[in-house]
């Protein structure tokens, strides 16, 4: 029997299947994603070119810019699922929204962090109020409010829907923090791998920085199932708990 | 739908007019927070010249966060709220009608207090018009993204202090631009820089006012059903 893509999308929402599914995949995932993580930093620790420019400082980049597109991405996966669970009410829409967000907030940390160690030989300065670094600044404090929302609301239904306003709402950020580069002169330089005229980053380069992306990447949507299936657990518990205290009333 | 939106925006201005509103609150916190900025930083007069734009922005901001979570609490506890989403407006009227009053009741008198506080900074007098004229532009625009964050945080005890957290993120370009557009007018150019900054404050505040009413709505929704 094979379904249509809408009927496996209403599948999915039975969490039984979802967890069977999951604890399937959990372990080729996790391997996979040592392995490109394992070989991403051995390019860019040993096996790539020092720039000619910066030295061996130039290997921050292999850890800042994954950190960087995973913190963006995050918040994607966070306002689109969020979307999912407003317009369509799938159960496991805002399990996976709320579950995104303190994965993208670490990656978001991880941005800001790095950039700094960064930033303090190539520019002379731990930080810079420049367009970029102010708008990922912004995009961490978004996580961290919608975070405090889900914190502060006791019934998840009610704190998923509050959140996922949130969550679109600051959306607006995204677009603000790809275009900062370009919309303000800034110290931050533009980008140089997603260009229309191809990359600018020297090949050698290149290599170890995909594998990085692709790694962090796998990494992200590896702890983002792990947390998803935490988070489901966690409401079981809890009707589990809800459940016991009704009949020790009766 | 017009006398009902109107009815709406009056009642709400003469309740915090009334006893018991807090009307004044919001004017007296910018005077308190301003004043304590030179017995902070020391009373040099040049320094505080330079910092003037900002700390009465920022000032600004943390007086008109400090109403936001009566804008739609107050309601829902004594239950005018299920009259007002049963009547003839729409929720997203509602909200409209809840962040102009809003804005009428601490936006307005804040924006007309500023030039007063200016002089306890030493901000120099040709400023002062670009200073009011930015806070006229960019004030809407904190009452109606903050209808938001009120509406999100309507259920939660407490909310103030999680509605503030969650807006403050939002209010960060009406600031930057604020004080861009003051900076720019001190410096001169002709007030080139200072009309562009002031141009962009008029972009976000009509973005504000056409998108935070359907926010505050969805809000109120979510959480109130």
């Amino acid at each position: 029997m094979s379904l249509t893509a809408a009927q496996k999308f209403h599948a999915y929402a039975n969490p039984a299947r979802f967890m069977a599914l999951s604890d399937r995949l959990l372990a080729p995932l996790w391997a996979l994603t040592l392995l490109t993580l394992g070989a991403g930093l051995w390019f860019a620790l040993f096996n790539s070119p020092p720039d000619y420019q910066q030295g061996e400082t130039v290997r921050i980049m292999y850890v800042h810019v994954p950190s960087a597109w995973l913190a963006m991405l995050g918040y994607s996966v966070m306002a689109l699922a969020s979307a999912v669970a407003l317009i369509f009410r799938h159960p496991l829409a805002d399990v996976a929204a709320k579950s995104a967000a303190p994965i993208g907030a670490a990656f978001t940390f991880l941005a800001l962090a790095t950039g700094s160690l960064w930033g303090k030989p190539m520019w002379g300065t731990w930080w810079e109020w420049d367009a970029r670094m102010t708008s990922v600044l912004v995009l961490f404090f978004l996580y961290l409010g919608y975070m405090a929302l889900w914190a502060t609301i006791e019934d998840p239904l009610r704190a998923a829907r509050a959140a996922a306003v949130l969550a679109l709402a600051g959306a607006i950020n995204i677009p603000v923090i790809r275009y900062s580069v370009v919309w303000w002169n800034t110290l931050h330089q533009p980008a140089s791998v997603f260009r229309m005229d191809g990359p600018t980053i020297a090949p050698a380069m290149l290599l170890p920085l995909g594998l990085m992306a692709a790694g962090f990447t796998l990494l992200f949507f590896t702890l983002h199932l792990v947390r998803m299936r935490a988070e489901i657990m966690r409401r079981r518990v809890r009707n589990l708990r809800l459940a016991r205290a009704d009949e020790g009333e009766a | 739908m017009r006398r009902a939106f109107l009815a709406l925006v009056a009642r709400d201005i003469r309740l915090a007019a009334g006893i018991g509103g807090g009307g004044g609150m919001a004017v007296f916190f910018f005077l308190t927070v301003v004043a304590i900025v030179p017995l902070g930083v020391g009373p040099d007069r040049p320094v505080l010249e330079l910092l003037a734009p900002g700390m009465l922005w920022v000032g600004l901001l943390l007086a008109s966060l400090l109403t936001l979570d009566r804008m739609f609490q107050a309601d829902v506890e004594d239950g005018s709220f299920d009259l007002l989403s049963m009547g003839p407006l729409p929720l997203e009227l509602v909200a409209v009608a809840k962040s102009l009053a809003h804005w009428v009741v601490t936006g307005l008198p804040l924006v007309i207090a500023a030039p007063v506080l200016g002089i306890l900074l030493n901000l120099p007098p040709e400023t002062m018009p670009w200073l009011m004229l930015a806070m006229l532009v960019g004030t809407p625009a904190l009452s109606f993204i903050g209808a938001v964050g009120a509406a999100l945080t309507v259920g939660v005890r407490r909310g103030g202090l999680l509605a503030s957290l969650l807006v403050l993120p939002f209010y960060v370009p009406v600031l930057i631009f604020g004080v861009g557009a003051v900076e720019a007018a001190a410096v001169g150019f002709e007030g080139q820089a200072a009309r562009q900054a002031l141009l962009f404050l008029g972009a976000i505040t009509l973005a504000a006012i056409a998108i935070g009413p359907l926010g505050a709505a969805a809000a109120l929704r979510a959480i109130l059903r």
